[in-house]
């Protein structure tokens, strides 16, 4: 084999090799901070992990929200019309976050199955209900009107 | 009537446009110069269409023509007058028509400012853009209309503009962005005209190297103010949040990168002729991916206006079409570009490449983290990708690309001797930890282990800097001379990468160095932290225009300093949205941030409280490197060749 072919062989393989390492690792760092959603029921039938950053989403239940004793802390309890969880929270809700509508939490399952939230999102518009809580609640046979699509 | 004027413009613009890409194209074939001549006037006359249309649509905002069905929903009576006219691109369909303001405006640019080059060099280049503006214009005219009227049922009043986008860093932030992200469109053009060509030399690499830039300066800045904007308003005090709306505009941002500096060295040392070509179809095709990703309403924030599929589907296949006709143009053609430069594995030639695979490198993170979550979606599949995924990968290739950075400044083209090599290493080492040392001793020491790495990698690239400068002027009578004779594109890098350091020191030290509070507090109580007392004043109403506001007073004892900062709960009356203002005193070195939380009963509000060190250092960072972009077009040499040709 001529030299220059030589390195030009070399060139390719080493090309090939770096990026496969690149994408195995993008791929693995991926693997390890996915949130995946869950509804109330999937962790009540107790599908969700325990030890993950897990996403949990559904409708406040009216007079759910209650504050602890620094008055920072607040819990309140979320649906999806046939399972409720409890979830915690110890920072500011959004602007948005009202008892009845749709939020989507991200944080870690307790033990006893309660949710410790490090963030809780209610989206920026009133009308809108994140996709993923209209699917649990479809899929809990209880679905909600479509919000109007020019929100 | 403007409003029907307006909307016909669009449609005559569209028909130009069909025109403007036909015409020039066939006549740079056939060498019919009248035809390939056409070029230029059409481009221009596209652009006064459409600015008329916008100009039209701006009337009916400011005029508050609640007949169009666009301003009834983002418009409202009581809005102020300057958000009146931004809110014009507050929403999808009008922020689609400035976009294409926007192109228009560049391929005109292109059209006024390019006598220097071959009359079928730009028609055919012209005829591209008019390409990429046909998609668009039908885009706006057959899925997004702004013009659509509600007659004869009009609303007495409109429904508002989302508060969020009530605000002066929302005004700038589009515009700045939509020139960045277009004006890749111009470097993508000049690619496709010289792949159909088959001419793909220095020349080429110096036409497109000033409209890159420019493209680039407005992308930097554009992504700045976005950051900017959400950290005073989204009430958190976040400044990046890896948001699908801002990978968006960053990974454009990342491959535009590396399109300059590619494109340097085509143009100085011929070589890599081939990547530059790819990385400026890329970056535009990244731009129309980030369109497709915050236009088709597959993410849902304040940016994504769209929920329509047809919007979304539209903009895939456009998205397609021009991804697969560009590669495999590239695929045909592009193996017949030969570089010509010739350079050693150690060299600087060898630094920049291996900064552009790690500027990939980035770019691919980034894009596995948006568009995974978005391909899962299509699978009815809910997830989301962390902020410590990208943290945890996007950190250590900045790191390592900053180390080259610093490299590549010393590094001679061509070759560069291993002993020498070494010899240089050494003398910026020392000069690294001299600086290290000094400022450690200043700061009283770093926090965190990452502060202390960060902090040699900006000093690492200080010292490079210094060097290089040093090397450059050892050899002239003084150093003022020496100084002197510097061109201004060598000035304009040096602004850049300082730039670069000046924000990675703002993000590490942001990140490791700041204090972070949430508080209960009530009026006339005083919370006290290290260095600092927060004084709840009192709490008392505000009437704005257009809401009504709870507006806290806090007064701050700083050392010996003291200062009001408010904070205010805005409700905004039409849509009933609710909102925080945050109350900021700014300063070089750290943001005192203050903002109301919520109320906890009768009395008590919890109260967020953050000490941000040295935050202003990232937006102060892409000021400079926006500057030193300025300065490098500015410099004389792209001047020169015009003033030579007119001359000749």
């Amino acid at each position: 084999m001529k030299a220059h072919r030589k390195k030009r062989l070399f060139a390719v393989l080493g090309t090939v090799a770096g990026v496969s390492i690149a994408v195995s690792l993008v791929l693995y760092a991926l693997s390890e901070n996915l949130n995946l959603f869950y509804t109330p029921s999937d962790v009540n039938a107790g599908k969700a992990p325990s030890n993950k950053s897990i996403k949990v989403g559904g409708l406040v239940v009216p007079g759910s929200v209650a504050r602890g004793d620094n008055l920072i802390d607040v819990s309140f309890v979320i649906q999806d019309n046939s399972h409720q969880m409890t979830v915690y929270f110890s920072d500011v809700l959004p602007d948005l976050f009202k008892e009845g509508q749709g939020i989507v939490a991200t944080g870690k399952l307790l033990d006893n199955g309660d949710f410790k939230a490090s963030s809780v999102l209610a989206k920026h518009d009133e009308n809108y209900m994140p996709p993923e809580v209209a699917r649990a609640l479809e899929e809990s046979g209880h679905p909600v009107k479509k919000p109007n699509p020019q929100n | 009537m403007i409003v029907e004027l307006a909307h016909f413009c669009l449609i005559l613009a569209l028909l130009v446009a069909l025109f403007g890409a036909i015409f020039p194209m066939w006549g740079s074939f056939y060498h019919n110069s009248q035809m390939a001549r056409l070029a230029r006037p059409a481009a221009i006359l596209q652009f006064l269409l459409v600015f008329l249309s916008f100009a039209g649509l701006v009337h009916a905002f400011v005029t508050d023509n609640f007949t169009v069905k666009y301003v009834a929903a983002h418009s409202y009576s009581q809005l102020p007058l300057i958000y009146k006219f931004c809110a014009a691109w507050g929403a999808h369909e009008g922020s689609m028509l400035l976009w294409i303001v926007i192109l228009c405006g560049w391929s005109a640019a292109v059209a006024l400012f390019s006598r220097q080059l071959p009359e079928q060099a730009v028609a055919r280049v012209l005829s591209v853009m008019s390409m990429i503006t046909i998609g668009f214009l039908s885009f706006s005219i057959f899925t997004s209309n702004p013009f659509e009227t509600l007659l004869p049922h009009f609303p007495i009043d409109g429904r508002d503009l989302n508060p969020l986008l009530q605000d002066f860093g929302f005004i700038i932030h589009p515009p700045f962005l939509y020139m960045g992200y277009v004006g890749f469109s111009v470097a993508f053009a000049f690619a496709i005209a010289a792949l159909i060509g088959g001419e793909l030399d220095s020349a080429w690499a110096r036409w497109s190297r000033p409209w890159t830039v420019a493209a680039w300066i407005f992308l930097t800045i554009g992504i700045a103010l976005g950051s900017w904007w959400a950290y005073y308003e989204l009430g958190w005090g976040g400044w990046w949040f890896w948001d699908p709306v801002e990978n968006a505009s960053f990974m454009p941002w990342l491959s535009g990168t590396a399109l300059i500096h590619s494109l340097a060295v085509s143009e100085k040392r011929g070589v890599f002729k081939t990547w530059t070509v790819f990385l400026a179809l890329i970056t535009f095709c990244l731009s129309l991916l980030g369109t497709f990703i915050v236009r088709s309403g597959v993410i849902t924030s304040v940016h994504s206006f769209a929920q329509d599929p047809v919007r979304g589907m539209f903009i895939l296949i456009f998205l397609a079409i021009v991804v697969i006709a560009a590669l495999t143009l590239f695929v045909l053609r592009g193996g017949a570009v030969k570089s010509t430069g010739r350079y050693q594995l150690i060299s600087r030639e060898s630094a920049l490449l291996t900064n552009n695979m790690f500027l990939m490198m980035a770019l691919l993170i980034v894009l596995t983290g948006t568009l995974f979550p978005l391909i899962m979606e299509a699978f009815d599949r809910s997830i989301s990708v962390g902020a410590p995924y990208f943290n945890r990968l996007f950190s250590p290739v900045m790191l390592v690309l900053l180390t080259i950075l610093g490299a590549g400044h010393w590094l001679h083209w061509k070759r560069n001797g291993k002993a020498s090599l070494l010899k240089t290493i050494r003398t910026v080492s020392l000069i690294t930890l001299g600086l290290l040392l000094a400022t450690a001793y200043w700061l009283r020491g770093f926090s965190d282990f990452y502060v202390w790495i960060g902090m040699t990698v900006a000093f690492w690239v200080v010292a490079s800097l210094l060097l290089d400068v040093f090397n450059k002027t050892k050899n002239a009578s003084s150093l003022w001379r020496g100084l002197q004779k510097i061109k201004a594109s060598y000035w304009g890098m040096q602004t850049a990468h300082l730039g670069l350091v000046f924000a990675l020191v703002g993000i590490v030290l942001v990140s490791f160095a700041s204090e972070e509070k949430l508080i209960k507090l009530a009026p006339g109580e005083t919370y006290k932290m290290e260095g600092y007392e927060f004084t709840f004043e009192r709490l008392g109403p505000v009437q704005g225009p257009n809401y009504i506001a709870t507006r806290g007073t806090f007064s701050v004892k700083e050392q010996e300093d003291i200062f009001t900062l408010h904070s205010e709960k805005r409700r905004y009356t039409a849509s009933g949205q609710v909102m925080t203002e945050a109350g900021i005193n700014p300063g070089f070195t750290r943001d005192v941030y203050v903002s109301l939380g919520e109320t906890l009963n009768e009395r008590d509000w919890s109260v967020r409280i953050y000490i941000k060190a040295f935050v202003r250092w990232i937006w102060l960072g892409a000021i400079l490197m926006a500057l030193g972009g300025l300065i490098a077009i500015s410099d004389r040499r792209y001047r020169l060749k015009l003033e030579s040709r007119v001359a000749a």
